[in-house]
């Protein structure tokens, strides 16, 4: 055995790493393989306009429209973005060009922190201190749109932090120093040059940023409301894709259940979409 | 990844008399410094709301051992969270400490697998928390039949946290030196001696570091819990279903009736990935500085 092992341990771990490598490619496959296999199924049954462009979701008369879901996870997604992008841009402008060491210093690991706090943590804070907040001085219940696009938009900041900091990093310094030269200020030539320079990667963290937000569940679940209905006014409740499945998972049956995990299905696509055009900018800008 | 100490230190401001910026470009400045308050002011916010309503609650009927609707201890969700963190971790950490030696040590770089390998880590980092949950209910709950335990939401979590490991050994074996590489052949070492004893050792602080953020990170997931592993309030074993602790905080919300103690659970949580978030930048730290050595 032991002889075994001396003259073959090259190859025999190679296979281990080897194998090991493979175990990525598997479980995608397996996820696809899965999601699809159970989600089109209930597209045999429920054609897929209907589910698609349908306004009306009732399980209990068979009715399955998601087109409300659809246009929540977009909608929260872009008020998520309306605070997160400025807010993190400016601040990884700060980190990266008007802050000392000191405080950039404190900084890292608090964005990091942000990073790490769980999410259902941000639904608690979400639901326990802004929806309280919300309903005291605007009206309605609280839990909505603005709320969740708020707790959304903190939640994307050190995603869109960390690589905007990293962009902004990655651009050569002779840029700053010919616009010196020039007779641009130290504020002039971060935002006129090294801003504008910076621009296609911190467009491609925006776009992870995206990919997170539309993903997020449990924040959302809390504050949200998650009525069913086509979203409009910002006071009231709305329910995104990822919210449907996580609410109904628990007691749905056949058909009902088929279309969470249809639901799923399109949030999957919805996700790989947006994750490609991360991947796709990041590749064009390596390209550059 | 995100710690890595960056080459290219904030901008030498020395010149000497610089010009005096236009009013548009100091207010943006100002912003900035807004933006900045802003960030870290939310963060305060959140840390001090949860640790002051928290805190005078974590009595010890919170860790009473059985769990009952009087005390609505959360012992039995600590015990979880750790078994959950330590299996999903025991199936994860080989396979990505493996796989990013593969990548970085063995393969050919370009190579069509190792770009399908690329590929695949990284659409699974981008997939939501819930399609996790989707997938793992219907794989390892209904088509293996596992059912709702901790295993099944180990596995699940093994598969969520794999990419993170994965990319953080590979990253950390090409940070070091190609010299300890060459040394070690020069001495007659063979590839896997020299991985395993002179490569390995050096990247380990990254790996960790990597590792301690996927604790953080298991201990914080909770949508892909809740179908897997279940919301039984019992101290589970391998194969019976149990809540984690941050599957407890949701369902305690949800239930409305122990909100007190809901917010001593965040504490717990909170302190968790604290923790584990410090211990990954110190972690971290270390690698930059042997890596540059």
């Amino acid at each position: 055995m032991k002889a075994y092992w001396n003259r073959h341990s090259e190859r025999i771990m190679w296979g281990l790493f080897l194998a090991s490598a493979c175990v990525c490619v598997l479980a995608v496959a397996a996820i696809c393989i899965f999601l699809v296999a159970n989600g089109l199924p209930f597209f045999t049954q429920y054609p897929v306009g209907a589910f698609l462009t349908g306004t009306e979701w009732a399980p209990l008369r068979n009715v399955f429209g998601i087109l409300p879901m659809i246009v929540g996870s977009f909608y929260v997604t872009f008020g998520a973005l309306l605070l997160g992008a400025p807010v993190g841009i400016l601040t990884a402008v700060l980190m990266a060009y008007f802050a000392g060491s000191r405080v950039v210093k404190v900084m890292k690991p608090c964005v990091a922190l942000l990073a790490g706090i769980p999410s259902v943590v941000y639904g608690f804070f979400g639901v326990m201190l802004l929806v309280p907040l919300v309903r005291t001085t605007l009206g309605g219940t609280g839990k909505s749109v603005l709320v969740a696009s708020v707790l959304l938009g903190i939640m994307i900041l050190p995603t869109i932090i960390q690589t905007a900091e990293a962009a902004l990093n990655a651009v050569p310094r002779p840029y700053y120093e010919a616009s010196l030269a020039l007779g641009a200020s130290h504020e002039g030539s971060v935002f006129r040059v090294m801003l504008p320079a910076a621009r296609s990667g911190i467009m491609s963290g925006i776009v992870l940023a995206i990919g997170r937000a539309i993903g997020e569940t449990m924040a959302i679940i809390m504050v949200a409301g998650n009525n069913p209905r086509m979203p409009g006014d910002i006071l009231k409740g709305v329910r995104t894709l990822t919210v449907n499945v996580l609410m109904e998972m628990g007691y749905a049956a056949d058909l009902h259940e088929e279309s969470l995990i249809a639901t799923g299905l399109v949030l999957f696509v919805i996700v790989m979409a947006v994750n490609f055009l991360f991947s796709f900018m990041n590749k064009r800008r390596a390209l550059q | 990844m995100r710690f890595r100490k960056k080459k290219n230190r904030p901008l030498d401001l020395s010149v000497p008399s610089r010009p005096r910026a236009h009013l548009g470009a100091r207010v943006l400045k100002a912003l900035c410094w807004l933006a900045g308050a802003f960030t870290l002011g939310i963060l305060l916010t959140m840390v001090a709301y949860i640790l002051m309503r928290g805190i005078p609650y974590l009595s010890p009927a919170m860790f009473a051992v059985k769990y009952t609707s009087k005390n609505a201890s959360m012992l039995h969700a600590i015990v979880n969270t750790f078994l959950m963190t330590g299996l999903a971790l025991l199936m994860s950490v080989p396979l990505g400490v493996f796989s990013g030696i593969y990548l970085a040590e063995y393969a050919k770089p370009g190579s069509r697998l190792v770009k399908l390998i690329r590929v695949t880590a990284e659409t699974l980092a981008g997939i939501p928390s819930i399609v996790y949950a989707l997938f793992g209910t219907l794989a390892f709950v209904v088509t293996l039949g596992i059912g709702l335990s901790i295993i099944s939401g180990a596995l699940t979590l093994a598969i969520m946290t794999l990419p993170l490991i994965l990319r953080q050994t590979e990253e950390s074996l090409l940070s070091v030196p190609l010299s300890y590489r060459e040394g070690s052949f020069a001495l007659g070492a063979g590839k896997l001696r020299t991985t395993m004893r002179i490569v390995l050792p050096v990247a380990t602080p990254g790996i960790l570091a990597a590792v301690l953020l996927s604790i953080g990170r298991i201990t914080g997931e909770t949508a892909a819990l809740i179908f897997t592993a279940g919301t039984a309030t019992r101290m589970a074993s391998l194969f019976k279903s149990g809540r984690t602790l941050s599957v407890h905080l949701y369902q305690l919300q949800q239930e409305g009736r122990y909100i007190n103690e809901a917010f001593a659970v965040a504490v717990v949580l909170l302190l968790i990935v604290a923790l584990m978030n410090g211990l990954s930048f110190v972690a971290a730290k270390r690698l930059s500085r042997k890596g540059s050595a």
